[in-house]
Order: C-alpha cells, then structure tokens, then sequence
C-alpha cells in the first residue's frame, strides 16, 4: 500500500477526512484478517514537548550501567576460565569430585584425567574442551527474552531506558537477520535442559568423597548443589518453558493438567530476571570456586 | 483525637509547574507556580493554573481517577497519568510536564493520538461461532487471562514510551504497539474466537519491531504485564507459526501449508 | 462567513458513552449512513467510572428470578414515579442486551458452570448484576467501542456540539458543533439526532461526574423545543469526599461507618445524635457509649446514629454545614482513624484504603476524612416514548442519563448499564426508523448555523468581563449549597433568582486565546447548558413538594400521593435559549396495565 496516497488524519477525526462541504461514505468495508493493512500515518507531524534526548531527572543511567558493568564482568571472567584450561576439575587426589560448570560434560581428549564423565567424544579436540559446551548454555542466555532486555539496553542503547532516545538512527528490532534468530529460543532452552541434567549429576557426584569416607558433603559439594538448583530454576522460568508448557493453549479448562503446570510456572517466570542474574553469578561463583579448590589456593572443607 | 482538622500546609509552601506550552510551530517551557496544596495531584495543579493563570492551557483529561486514560503525559521525562501523580511524591523543584512525545502535538499538552485509533481499525474482530440456544459457556479460567489485557484504559502511555515508535517515526507505518498487542493477545487468548492473527501480526503488525525492553509494562498505570503476559506469549505463538524449524520441518514432511490469512479468515464464520 | 466544514447523515448519535455506542450499532445495522459525535476521545465516556455491574434478570445465579421481579425492584426504587412502559421493557431487554455483549467480545466473570455470573446489590430482590471484577462499565464500552470501530461506524472525536438544528416544521434537521482541537465549525445534516451524553453532574461542587457532565443533551432537547421530566429527581451520595481535591467526588462507602466510622463536626462532636429523628428513637443510641457497644453486641444495645437512612445522614450533614460547624473545605468528619486500629482499617477497608493512599497520600487510619453530599446521577431528563426513545420534537431520540423515566424518583445499582444498552437499541432503532421514513434530505438552515456560531464566539468578541471558570464555580456553589441533596422552599427561590444574575452574567464572559484547543472557551460554550439544566433542575425541585426518592424536601419530608401520580414538566416554548425561561406543569403518569399494578402489589 502506498502511503504516500493515504488521506492524512485531520485533528482527531478517527474516520472521515474534514473535506469542508462534503459527506463521509458509509463504510462497509469490514477488516478481516487478510485485508487489516499497514497503518496509515503522516510521517514527520511535528512533536510536542522540548527536543532532548530525554527529560528524566532520576538516574536513568544507573541500571544499564550496572547491567553492563556485570556482563561485561562476566564475560572477561568467563572467557578467561574457558581459555586458561586448567584447575577445573577437583579430582581423587584432593579426595573430591568437584568440575566447573564451564567445563562439564568433559568430552574432548584434552580433559584431565578423571574429569571425563563419560567417555570421550570428541577425541579430535585438542583444545580447551570448555569450548566445545559453552555453545548451549550461551546460546539460552544470548536468546533468553530477559538477557535480550538487558543487552539492548545496556549495549546497544535501544533504548538506554523508558522515555530516553534510542542510540542509533535506524531500527528494525528482531525482524531481520541475524536478530531474527532471537526466535529460536525454545531450541536453546531444550538444550539447556541437557546441560542441568548433566550439571544435576555433577552435583550429585559431589557428593563422592574418594578416599575420604567414600560419600560426604562438602562446601564444594553445596556449591555445586546450589549452581544447579538455580539454573533449573533460571530454565524453568523460562517464558518458552511457560509457553510450552500450558501458555500456548486456548482453552485450559479443556487442558486441566498444563493449566496446573502453567499456573506452577507463571509466578517463576515473574522472577526470571532474578534467577538469570542469580545463576549467573553462581555460574561464575561455581567456577572460580572449583579453580581455588583445584589449584590448591583454598582446601574444600568438609562439613559431614 | 483532640482537633480532627488538618494540619495546613505552610502558607508560604509553593509548588511550580514547567509546563510545555505550544503548538506545531513551536512552543517553549513556560513556568507556574502556585500555592501548594496537601494530597494534590498534577492534574489537580494544572486545572487550578487554568482557572487562575492560564485559562487557555489545553490539557486532555476526564474522570481525574485513574479509569479513563486521558490525562496521559510525560512528567520530569517519565510517561504518566497526571491525575494519578501525587505531587508530594515528586522530588523538590519545578515539576516539568510535558505532551507525550511519540505522537503529533495539537497544542500544549494535548497531542493528536489518532495514530491509535487508527490501529485500532485494523484489528480484526473477535468472530465468535454461533452462539447455542443457551448462550456462550466459558470458564473463569479462560477469561481470565483475555481479563487482565481488558483492563486496559487505553492511555496510551506504553505507545508513548515505546522506542521504536517513539524514537522511529517512520515504523509507525507497519507496527501496531504494545496497546494492541494486548488487544491481539487476548483475542487470540479467547476461548471462543476462531481466527488466527499470528501471520497478520508478524506480517503487517510488527510484532518483531518489539524488542522486549518491558517499558511498556513499566508505565502502564493499570499493571497490565503487557510484556510476559501478552508480547512474549504472542511471540511464542508467533515462532509456534512461522519460525520453529521443526514444525516447518513436520509441515514439508506432511506437505502441510501454512494456512494463509484468507484461509483462516474464511474458517471463520 | 467563510463556508463551514458539513457532514450529512441519515443518523447522527450525540455522546459516545454506552448509550450512544449501543444506539450508533443499531443504526449502522440497519444500514444507515450513521456517525457518532463525542466530545472527548472514544471510549473515555463517563460510563467507564460504573463499577457495580449491570442489572439483567438473567437467573443464573437464582433461576426463580425474572423479569417480572426486576420490573417490581425498578419501579419501588424508583418510588413508583418510572415510566412504568420503560421499566417492564428494560427488565425485560436486558438479559439479552448483556448475551449479545459476549458474543461481541465482552468477558464477564463466569459460573461454575460456565455461565456469565451476577452479584447482589442494594435494592435488588436476586443476585443480578452481571459484572467483571470491579470494571464493568469499561468493560462495556469497550466491547461496545470495539464493535463500533469493526463496524466502521463514522466517528467524531473531541467534536463538541453546541445547539440541535430544526427546520420549519419544528423537526430537528441536524446540529452545529466545532472541532475541540482547532475550533473549527462543524455542521451536520441529519434525518435523525439521538441524544445520549449522560449526565449533568457539573452543575455541583461534589460530584463524582467527570468534566463532560455539563447536561449537554438535556439543554439542547430543551432549546430545540422538547420535554424534559423529572428534573429534580438527581441522585446524590451523602458521602463523597470533598478533600483533598485530588479525592474530590470518590464516593465513601456506608461500609466505613458500619465499621465504625463516626461523623464529627469542626468541633469534634459526633453530631448525628442530635439528629435522631422519632420514628428511629426507639431503636437508635442515644450515647456514644451505646452507640460505640453496639458495634460488638448488636442484641443488648441500639444501633449507632451514624447508620441512619441515608435522607436523616444527609439531611444532618447539611445542618451542619449550614450551621457553620463544618469542615475546612463544606463538608463534615468521618473519623475512623482514632476509632479501629490501623490495621483493622486496611483489613475491612483494603480498596478504599490503597486507593485514598494513591490517589492523595490520604492515610484513613491516621487521619478523618473530609466528606459531603456528593451529586452522583441524574434521574430526570428528555421526556421520550418508551418504545422508541422518540422525543416530543419530531427527528429527536434520547438514550442513557439523558433520557428521563425509566427510573423514576430514584435509581437502584446496576440498572444504569442495562439502561444504557436497552434504551440505546431502542434509541438506535427509533432513530433508523425515522430516519427511513423520512421524506428527502432535511438541508441546516444558515441563519441557524449562523446565530449559533455568533453566539459560540462571543466571548472572544468581548472585552473584559467574566472569567468563565468564576462564573462555573459560582454556579457550582449556589447548586450545592440551595439545590443539594436536602432542599427547602425559600433557598430553591432564593437559588432561582441567583441563577438568574448567573444567566445574565454569561452574557459577559469573556475568554482570552484561540479557538484551538482552548479550556476556557470550551468551559464557556458549557455553560448555557449548565445554566439551563441548573434552572431546571431547581424548578422542578420548587415545584415538588413533597419528599420521594432522590428528592428531598425539609419543608415537606414525607411523600405526598397525589404528586406520586404525577410528572413535573419543563419546556421553552417561546423563546429558546439559556436566557430564556422554561415553562413547568404537573402531567399526570401514564396509566399502568392491571397485570403491572398486580405484580407491585405482591410482597416478597
């Protein structure tokens, strides 16, 4: 449709173009589906108020700076945990078996003996065999609709926050390649899913105590214990979780058992941003508590 | 209780407002003050500066109780409804109030918001089937949800703080805002309705202009959670519909199409 | 004079709230070139402010209720003084009315088993006001809202209209009104005009009205030579806060005084025991111990004065007031605060409380609350056939507030709404069928359209002169004060001979600006209304002597029987126009079937 030809909207009138001396038409044209058009608009009517990026007086910088302040933290951190590829597996030798989050499930052949799960998979990766599993959980948290949030705000300034201008001239949002891609977030929190089973049973083997009593509960073992607690908590309150799960339904009534789990699901969702930023601390937390561990900076005590 | 009268605010307490007087040729921040008053609103100001200072300060406003949505504009920078932004909330100095931003202004805080109205006309409508000799029967479970999205007051405020509008005026052609993807989630919420409007939404309505930043949901005066309950669900349901590769996958296997818009609009009756 | 922007139609619908929505539907549907007019943004009409619900004797909750119990439950609210034709149809309309909303998109609240589901309400014998939560009237106007926009019914938004136009037969042609953003005339050309623009709360200091309730409709059915019945029938709360401004016109529930609530005056006496009248002596305190001990033991002690009909409660608040003993602002105390705990408070009162605290930063349990009679609803307005809505000007419908009779001396909760859809329809239909038997098209006439503009900007013309916000708040004040909620013979005269001066002081107004979007100048065009239904509202309380319903006399308290069979009714027949006087005359009440009057007379 051509915009160009469209009558522009005279002050208020919701319907008739204010032709002086003229009659409005009865419409009969009913919108349907296929019809409904684009929204015919005048481009460029002047706007009201004073021309500034924004008129708050509150702190409106603080929250994106403080999201990308720990991001960025994260991120410096993590990248360095990936490629250091050592001290992420406490192992018989320390009496514990305790493996960073970052590196589990250990499937290449550069793993540390001991740290393997279950058996080698990619026996061609020479490499920090971190890189090989940070693609899922990433993946969740780069499509996850809360870190979307966070990161347009606080990176790419679109917007920096409500009622404060946009830091770029052009935008197409998600509706475009590669941002597109946002859309296949439920893939991600499936795989997701894999990696908390896995990150469970590490969690559980933490419990192992080799050659200290055979089974006991260390820090290291709460730790662990805690890390996956909060990424399934992060993962079931997914919002592709609460729509897979009962949200996607018209009718719950006709659906009783997924309106009882989307019911479980929606006040966990409420708090998603709370658990994405818990785990992700805890992630990290995890990590470098293993490393101290591993790298005999601190000794894993035990508690019984 | 010994003295059941009020205690009065000091005589000489003084409250200003920096209201944006002007029209589409230009306007500038005009100062009011006043002598302050206990438990005012905004709006309560701005009518006292009409019927004392400046009778012709054009300000849209109704019912002065949260419930109609006029009043909406944009005080100390942030999107509100004037009659429900209690003064004494405020922080010291001169409150500026302001027309809301995204949409054309007519004069003073007064702005043309006909842009959603017009939206508004695109919406195909709810096409329920025939009802049964004894009417409709749902469940509170089923309408509840479509409920909480016809709580909308239609302010309009979550039009005004969204980006890609606010900041992009030529996205106004093709994208509908968070106030009507409310109205299209609680359609395709109902129990009753028999169309589909995702394609029409990810098509034409822009649903994939919308970026989640949520400052719909943070302005909007009625708690609507318009971004995890309405644009995320309409997304997924969106993504259940055009781009999971497994059902694409299951549709070419099963040589099953998409059904078009026309295909859904003739199911309905 | 330059050409005027003109619109011609076969139907145009004056107000945009439930009624007029409803009526505007029903004439699209008929296939009539329809528009809708509205002097705010659509679906920012008044009726959003309904909470309660709407009353249809649907029988979903309590099968044995019908529409013969509804009709019995309208009538004796209404004190008998309702059309009696009018309220047998909306009785019997509505269920329908409120199915045909659901299959629009509407979502009650349901039934355990599925169906729409109905609450009590005051005067109401079954549970029977279909609602959704406490929203119900925004529920209804946007499903109203959204059919009329799916439908492409014509809308003109923030046009306001100033006068009706009427060819030589006396039939009403069309209306001039102007655009609310650029000032800009604007003529229609109709075969048919419903009114339907609610009430006329404005004309008070306390109302719980919005801006728009200026009568309107009721002054130009007037001016155009129509009927209007029942003016002195105006619903007020005695309750409605009067302080802080940004509270001013929220209703105080009678929940908070039955919680323990006490009305004070200035000097902090519990003044309701001074005015316990005989006929409740018996049964009411006559100490604050008492009063104070009934609250926890019901049997052994008499009931607060506090909770005395809503009349005696009243009535007591205005002596008061008048007396000099009132609170800073005209109204009285009502101290709950130093009475319950503060959490008792926010446990009874949750709604009440948030909202005082929101709104004004109002804390109810540290603080009394400033409350008065507060004007709420307009019972009387355009005398119309009960079928057809038909007014007694030929061409003119009225539906909603703006209609008068179907509730007679006084309204019950939930019958607003299903006024709003039953008589909209019917307005709608009366409105399509006039219009379809209507010869040609009817033409405005210039020297019409002229004078109305000339009058419209007068005010710009004059130099100097009155302030038209002055001018409203005095005419606010002098309804309050002599037409309120208790009136008396010598303060109505007194308050027609202000009304008077006030008439003749709008000749003066004057406004500063232009035309675009301008407050002052649109508060001006509103006041020839005010001032007319004003002046009507105060004769036809001058001429009913007598107390029934909504309307109380303190010189004549009880209700009389013989001005129970009859209507008052005002008309200009000379001369039309604010400044012009409006003649009254008792019309007897049309009579009603034997098989009405059996179903009145049975008891519950």
């Amino acid at each position: 449709m051509d915009v160009a030809q469209l009558v522009p909207l005279a002050g208020v009138a919701i319907q008739c173009p204010a032709v002086p001396g003229r009659a409005c038409p009865a419409k009969e044209v009913v919108v349907t589906v296929d019809n409904a058009t684009a929204t015919p608009v005048v481009i460029g009517g002047t706007r009201g108020g004073p021309s500034a990026p924004t008129l708050r007086q509150d702190r409106w910088w603080l929250q994106p700076l403080v999201t990308v302040t720990i991001l960025t933290a994260f991120i410096v951190y993590s990248t360095w945990a990936i490629f250091v590829n050592k001290d992420y597996y406490v192992g018989a030798t320390l009496h514990r078996d305790l493996i960073s989050p970052f590196y589990s499930p250990c499937i290449a052949a550069s793993c540390v003996p001991g740290s393997v799960g279950t058996t080698v998979v990619a026996s061609w990766w020479h490499i920090t065999p971190a890189l090989i599993v940070m693609g899922g959980p990433l993946g969740f948290r780069l499509t996850c609709y809360y870190y979307r949030r966070a990161y347009y705000r606080g990176f790419w300034q679109s917007p920096p926050n409500c009622a404060v201008a946009d830091g770029h001239r052009r935008y197409t949002g998600e509706s475009r390649f590669p941002l597109i891609l946002q859309n296949i977030h439920r893939y991600f929190f499936l795989i997701g899913l894999i990696f908390n089973v896995i990150l469970t049973i590490d969690a559980v083997m933490a419990f192992r105590m080799p050659g200290a009593g055979g089974i006991g509960f260390s820090v290291g073992t709460l730790v662990l214990c805690v890390n996956a607690v909060l990424l399934w908590l992060y993962s079931i309150s997914c919002h592709a979780c609460r729509h897979l799960c009962g949200g996607n339904v018209r009718s719950f009534s006709r659906h009783p058992l997924r309106h009882r789990v989307w019911k479980l699901l929606t006040p966990l969702n409420a708090r998603h941003m709370q658990f994405a930023w818990a785990s992700l601390v805890f992630v990290a937390f995890t990590d470098l508590y293993v490393r101290l561990v591993a790298s005999g900076v601190i000794t894993d005590p035990k508690i019984f | 209780m010994t003295d059941p009268t009020p205690a009065p605010t000091a005589a000489d307490a003084t409250v200003t407002l920096r209201v944006w007087r002007g029209d589409p040729a230009g306007g500038e921040l005009v100062d009011y003050t006043l002598p302050a008053q206990d438990g005012e609103v905004v709006l309560d100001v701005v009518h006292r500066i009409q019927a004392t200072l400046a009778p012709d300060l054009a300000c849209r406003w109704n019912c002065k109780a949260g419930k109609c949505g006029s009043c909406s504009s944009e005080i100390n920078g942030k999107p509100r409804l004037m009659c429900m932004t209690r003064v004494d909330e405020l922080p010291e100095g001169p409150i500026t109030v302001t027309p809301m931003r995204t949409f054309p202004i007519l004069r003073d805080l007064v702005t043309d918001v006909s842009f959603n109205f017009e939206v508004a006309k695109r919406v195909p409508a709810f096409a329920p089937p025939p009802p049964p000799p004894d009417g409709y029967r749902m469940q509170q479970v089923d309408v509840q949800r479509g409920q909480e999205f016809r709580k909308c007051i239609e302010c309009f405020l979550c039009q005004d703080v969204c980006h890609v509008i606010r900041d992009h005026e030529e996205n106004k052609q093709h994208y509908a805002g968070p106030r009507f993807f409310i109205r299209y989630a609680e359609l395709e919420m109902h129990p009753l309705d028999t169309n589909d409007r995702r394609e029409l939404v990810r098509q034409r309505m822009g649903l994939g202009l919308c970026n989640i930043t949520k400052c719909c949901t943070e302005v909007c005066p009625e708690h609507i959670k318009i971004t995890d309950n309405a644009i995320i669900p309409m997304k997924e349901r969106v993504v259940d519909a055009s781009y999971d590769p497994v059902a694409w996958l299951g549709r070419k296997i099963l040589r099953r199409r998409k059904r078009t818009p026309d295909e859904a609009a003739a199911t309905a009756p | 004079m330059p050409e005027n922007e003109s619109h011609r139609y076969d139907v145009i619908v004056i107000g945009a709230g439930g009624a007029g929505l409803r009526a505007a539907i029903e004439a699209h549907e008929r296939g009539l070139r329809t528009a809708l007019v509205c002097k705010s943004l659509l679906g920012k009409a008044h009726t959003v402010m309904a909470e309660g619900g709407v009353a249809a004797a649907m029988g979903n909750v309590y099968p044995e209720d019908n529409w013969q119990v509804h009709f019995r439950d309208t009538m004796r609210g209404g004190k008998y003084l309702n059309q009696w034709r009018m309220a047998q149809l909306h009785a019997q309309e509505a269920p329908d009315r409120v199915h045909e909303l659901e299959a629009w998109g509407a979502l009650f609240d349901r039934t355990p088993d599925g169906r729409i589901t109905q609450r009590d309400f005051g005067g109401h014998r079954y549970a029977r006001l279909a609602h959704v939560g406490d929203r119900t009237g925004l529920e209804l106007i946007r499903t109203l809202q959204q059919r009329a926009v799916s439908l492409g019914i014509d809308v003109f938004m923030e046009c306001k209209v100033l006068r009706l136009l009427t060819d030589d037969s006396g039939a009403v042609s069309g209306a001039v009104g102007y655009w609310r953003a650029s000032g800009d005339i604007v003529v229609f050309e109709s075969k048919a005009v419903v009114l339907a623009t609610g009430s006329i709360g404005r004309c008070y200091t306390y109302t719980s009205n919005s801006w728009e309730s200026t009568g309107d409709g009721h002054a130009m059915a007037m001016w155009a030579g129509a009927d209007v019945i029942e003016m002195e029938c105006v619903q007020f709360h005695p309750t409605g806060m009067v302080w802080p401004l940004s509270v001013r016109g929220l209703l105080v529930t009678e929940g908070v005084r039955g919680d323990g609530g006490a009305l004070k005056n200035s000097e902090g006496r519990r003044f309701m025991f001074d005015y316990i009248p005989e006929m409740f002596r018996a049964e009411t305190a006559e100490t604050e111990e008492e009063a104070d001990a009934w609250y926890e033991d019901h049997a052994n002690n008499r009931r607060t004065p506090d909770l005395l009909p809503r009349d005696e409660v009243a009535r007591a608040i205005n002596s008061e007031v008048k007396a000099g003993r009132g609170s800073p602002h005209g109204g009285v105390f009502l101290d709950i605060a130093s009475r319950r705990s503060a959490d008792y408070i926010r446990r009874r009162l949750p709604s009440m409380y948030h909202q005082f605290m929101e709104l004004a930063g109002v804390d109810i349990t540290a603080e009394p609350m400033e409350v008065g009679p507060t004007c709420h609803y307009m019972m009387g307005g355009v005398r119309v056939h009960p079928e057809t809505q038909a007014a007694t000007v030929p061409g003119l419908f009225a539906a909603g507030e703006v209609a008068g009779g179907m509730h007679g001396a006084n309204r019950l909760g939930g019958n607003s709404l299903s006024d709003l859809l039953v008589f909209g329809r019917r307005a709608g239909m009366g409105a399509a069928d006039f219009a379809e038997g209507r010869a040609g098209e009817p033409a405005a006439d210039p020297a019409q359209v002229d004078a109305v503009v000339a009058e419209a900007v007068a005010p710009f013309e004059r130099d100097g002169g009155e302030n038209p916000y002055d001018l409203h708040r005095d005419l606010q004040t002098t309804m309050q004060a002599l037409v309120g909620i208790i009136r008396n013979g010598p303060e109505l005269e007194q308050a027609l001979e202000k009304l008077g001066e006030l008439r003749e002081r709008a000749g003066k107004v004057h406004v500063a600006g232009g035309r675009s979007y301008n407050p002052g100048w649109n508060l001006a065009t509103d006041l020839p209304s005010l001032l007319t239904v004003s002046t009507a509202i105060a004769q036809g309380a001058l001429a009913r002597k007598e107390s029934r319903g909504g309307h109380t006399r303190d010189d004549y308290p009880g209700p009389d029987p013989e001005l129970g069979k009859v209507n008052f009714v005002q008309r200009q027949t000379g001369e039309r126009g604010y400044a012009a006087p409006i003649q009254i005359s008792a019309e007897p009440l049309p009579a009603m079937p034997a098989e009405l009057q059996a179903l009145l007379e049975e008891g519950h």
